[in-house]
């Protein structure tokens, strides 16, 4: 009985974990596309940014040196996308591709150049790491029933995982409650209307990607200096990719968004539980399990969750002329 | 942001004492080889409505987008108040209390009314105290000028004729003195019309000055006080609306007295060309669009098919030209059988020419030049080049033909299908459809849309037609064009053919047909 709730209490915990890079990016997309950036770039801006996490904090002996260039990095990708998105009227699908395998060849040439280790940075030490907290009480509460054991599942994670669950409502009241967010969500609509309301649309869409960049490079920082050790290839496994999912399925908007990463996170979890267990005494294949949440994507997208509606603009570059 | 400012009541002497609220001096704009605004110059009094007619094309909207900071203009200035303004972007014209209200609107549909009020006027970070002084405003501007809305309402589930109010009400949140109307009535019903030119004249009558653009006469001579016409990207003529009649103000439009009577002479009905007998169709849902529909064109003569839009007519030229099958019935041209052929290229083998209902969507591909719209359905051609090549030389050389033939305005056969106006698009559709000598034209809402000279030319070129013995199927919505080009004419409702009459019948008697009421005293005059 212990033991099983041990082990739900080990799930949920790495459900949270597991969900950071997903609710960052899925936040970065959501500002990008709400203004009428379709973002498929966030994968590679997320690896850019866990390379570049990884190497500054060597670099520079200081993880918190390694997450402010994961977050330049990650925006300068950003601006790539919006200089030919914004600016050039660029097909945004086509910009999105050409970042990602941009920065998950730069990663890897520049990583075997200075590392010299097939791609991978060295491992690194638990200092130049974002580690776990302890929240303040844990221990005196470890013996209260329930109330002990949720705050044990809540305690124990980094910085930057408690930095993402706080965004999610600064993310939601930004969005629709201050200026830039219903002038960000109308350019994403009707930037006509925006235009000719006196607003500029294309300072609203790069200050929206200004935005997706710092949030996918805090996602990349996450990954190689908190859940990980360090950089690997190909190490963002597609989660970018997964948060997109995410945030269809959550219909472009804030909470829903939260709802649909936490359950990813948590399907990624219980993958990681199963490996190797059996069930009716047949052996669950691990690629089975590591399916789940792709499969649920694809189920969930193919019709389950009615009708979604993007925005009426994202995609569609904007200029005067109708 | 809102003008705290009394109304003022005084209309008296506009423009004598107080400089107009609005001054256009010397504006001058080309796009490309498009001279849409040759230096104009204008002057709009305070307090007043004034329109801006003009054919479609005539740089009324170009000039309007100026003064709205949406265009720059190439040279030329602007005054407000007798100051002179440099007015780059749209805040800026906001800024000199101009607003516009646009033809297509400017609306964010997933917004709330109030939402889209303070768009660009939010007067800080947070919406919402900008939100709670809309609602105060919009309660005020509901009482001042009729121009009630519910202000949580969600836009995109109003009706035009609201979403038109809200965007009267954006201009006025933002302080708007002087109000641009482009095109306003072309999404509304009538009754939504007079109701906007109510609010309008409410609004001058509270100081405001109001500017509207549009091509409607009857429009122009019932709401402005005064009126500018423009031609070909020149201010022609402003006179006070009083002074002129619809006839002079056409007159001054097209340059010349519109013919809107058109000569026709005798027709000389020839052999049977196209038999439709017992003609069916039924849509997806079983539902009979085109029911037992009987009729004859022959050659020499143009047969008119009238009826409210919706009746059936659509789906009869459709059925014609191939793009449907018949559920029932026989299509016969010289006799062969047609209706089941369904295949529109064949049906122009063998002689059927199709000016769609909807040129736009059906008659030409906008993004492509005019010399690529000018050969679809032509692209086999033995003239236009080899069985795998085209000949750009000779597709080009063909286009230049028909644009000079046609009249069509610009003559640039490299310029995009879009940029040509409704009736210089029509006058390309039907230069291409009546290219290879066809036996039969079906025509479908020739005159729709287009500018007052094509008007004229347009009607024209089909009596000519007739003469020369081609057989013509002409539907229309506009009476006035069936009784004054057709030879006999057939009344359309619900997908019946309720009678047919000759071009002479009284117009009450045609209007009781199109209804669905047949008149009880000619029942020998059904459909043969």
């Amino acid at each position: 009985m212990m033991e099983q709730i041990h082990l739900i209490g080990e799930v949920l915990a790495s459900t949270i974990r597991l969900s950071t890079p997903l609710i960052l990016c899925c936040l970065a997309g959501l500002w990008s596309e709400r203004s009428g950036i379709v973002d498929i770039g966030l994968e590679g801006k997320m690896l850019a940014g866990a390379f570049a996490a990884a190497a500054g904090a060597i670099f520079f002996q200081s993880a918190w040196m390694g997450l402010a260039l994961a977050i330049l990095v990650s925006i300068a990708f950003s601006y790539i996308h919006g200089y030919a998105a914004i600016a050039q009227n660029g097909n945004q699908v086509v910009s999105g591709v050409a970042i990602n395998m941009l920065a998950a060849g730069l990663a890897l040439v520049l990583g075997n150049n200075w590392f010299h280790e097939g791609g991978r940075t060295p491992p690194l030490p638990d200092t130049l790491r974002f580690m776990p907290l302890s929240l303040p009480g844990e221990a005196a509460l470890r013996e209260v029933p329930v109330l002990g054991f949720l705050y044990q599942v809540l305690s124990g994670h980094s910085l930057l995982t408690y930095l993402t669950f706080a965004l999610v409502p600064l993310s939601a009241w930004a969005m629709t409650h201050t200026r830039f967010g219903l002038r960000l969500r109308a350019a994403g609509e009707n930037p006509h209307a925006v235009d000719t309301a006196g607003i500029s649309v294309s300072g609203l869409r790069y200050r929206a990607v200004l935005i997706a960049g710092i949030l996918c490079g805090i996602a990349g920082a996450f990954l190689s200096t908190s859940l990980a050790a360090g950089f690997i290839k190909d190490m963002s496994a597609g989660r970018g990719f997964m948060a997109l999912a995410a945030l269809i399925f959550a219909n472009w908007r804030t909470w829903p968004a939260l709802w649909a990463c936490l359950l990813f996170g948590f399907l990624s979890a219980l993958g990681n539980v199963l490996q190797g267990t059996t069930i009716a005494g047949v052996p669950v294949p691990v690629q089975f399990i590591n399916m789940l949440p792709y499969v649920l994507t694809v189920v969930l997208l193919a019709g389950f969750i009615g009708k979604s509606i993007p925005p009426k603009a994202s995609g569609l570059p904007y200029s005067k002329d109708r | 942001m809102v003008s705290d400012r009394p109304a003022r009541q005084d209309r008296s002497a506009p423009g004598a004492s107080a400089p107009p609220a609005v001054e256009l001096i010397g504006i001058d704009k080309r796009f490309g080889p498009v001279h849409a605004n040759r230096h104009v110059s204008l002057a709009i009094a305070k307090g007043s409505i004034h329109g801006i007619i003009g054919e479609n094309g005539a740089g009324k909207s170009t000039l309007m987008s100026i003064l709205f900071g949406f265009y720059a203009a190439d040279a030329g200035e602007i005054r407000v108040n007798g100051r002179k303004v440099d007015i780059t972007s749209s805040g800026d014209a906001i800024a000199q209390g101009i607003g516009m209200v646009h033809q297509h609107f400017m609306l964010v549909e997933p917004f709330t009314v109030l939402e889209n009020v303070v768009l660009g006027a939010e007067g800080g970070a947070l919406i919402g105290p900008a939100l709670a002084r809309a609602r105060g405003v919009l309660e005020r501007l509901a009482r001042d000028y009729e121009l009630d809305v519910d202000p949580d309402a969600i836009v995109g589930t109003l009706p035009v004729g609201l979403q038109q109010r809200v965007e009267i009400l954006k201009a006025l949140f933002k302080g708007a003195d002087v109000l641009i109307l482009d095109e306003p009535t072309g999404v509304l019903t009538p009754n939504e019309a007079d109701h906007l030119f109510h609010i309008l004249r409410g609004l001058r009558d509270q100081g405001k000055t109001v500017i509207i653009i549009t091509h409607k006469l009857n429009e122009i001579m019932e709401v402005t006080d005064r009126v500018s016409v423009m031609r070909r990207g020149e201010l022609v003529a402003t006179v006070d609306t009083r002074d002129t009649s619809a006839a002079a103000l056409a007159e001054l439009m097209v340059g010349r007295s519109v013919l809107l009577e058109v000569e026709k002479g005798e027709g000389k009905p020839g052999a049977v060309v196209l038999a439709v007998e017992k003609l069916t169709w039924r849509d997806s849902k079983n539902v009979a669009r085109v029911k037992d529909v009987s009729f004859a064109v022959r050659a020499g003569e143009i047969v008119g098919i009238a009826g409210v839009s919706g009746n059936g007519q659509s789906e009869l030229l459709d059925l014609i030209a191939g793009l449907k099958r018949p559920s029932a019935g026989t299509i016969r041209l010289d006799g062969q059988e047609i209706g089941h052929l369904a295949d529109p290229a064949r049906l122009r083998d063998l002689g059927v020419a199709h000016v769609p209902e909807d040129r736009q969507a059906r008659g030409l591909i906008m993004p492509f030049e005019e010399c690529e719209s000018a050969i679809l359905g032509w692209h086999d051609d033995p003239a236009l080049g080899s069985a795998l090549w085209l000949d750009r030389g000779k597709v080009e050389g063909r286009a230049a033909a028909d644009m000079a033939a046609f009249d069509v305005r610009p003559q640039d056969c490299h310029l995009k299908s879009a940029k040509f106006s409704g009736g210089n698009q029509q006058k390309i559709v039907l230069a291409r459809e009546i290219g290879r000598d066809p036996k039969l034209l079906i025509v479908g809402q020739p005159t729709r849309g287009v500018d007052v000279g094509a008007i004229e030319f347009i009607p024209r070129r089909l009596l000519e037609l007739r003469d020369q013995g081609k057989a013509i199927l002409l539907v229309s919505v506009e009476l006035d064009e069936i009784r004054s080009l057709s030879d006999r004419i057939l009344v359309m409702f619900a997908g019946e053919v309720m009678g047919e009459r000759p071009p002479e019948t009284d117009e009450r008697e045609l209007g009781l047909l199109m209804a669905g009421v047949q008149p009880g005293d000619r029942p020998e005059a059904t459909a043969s």
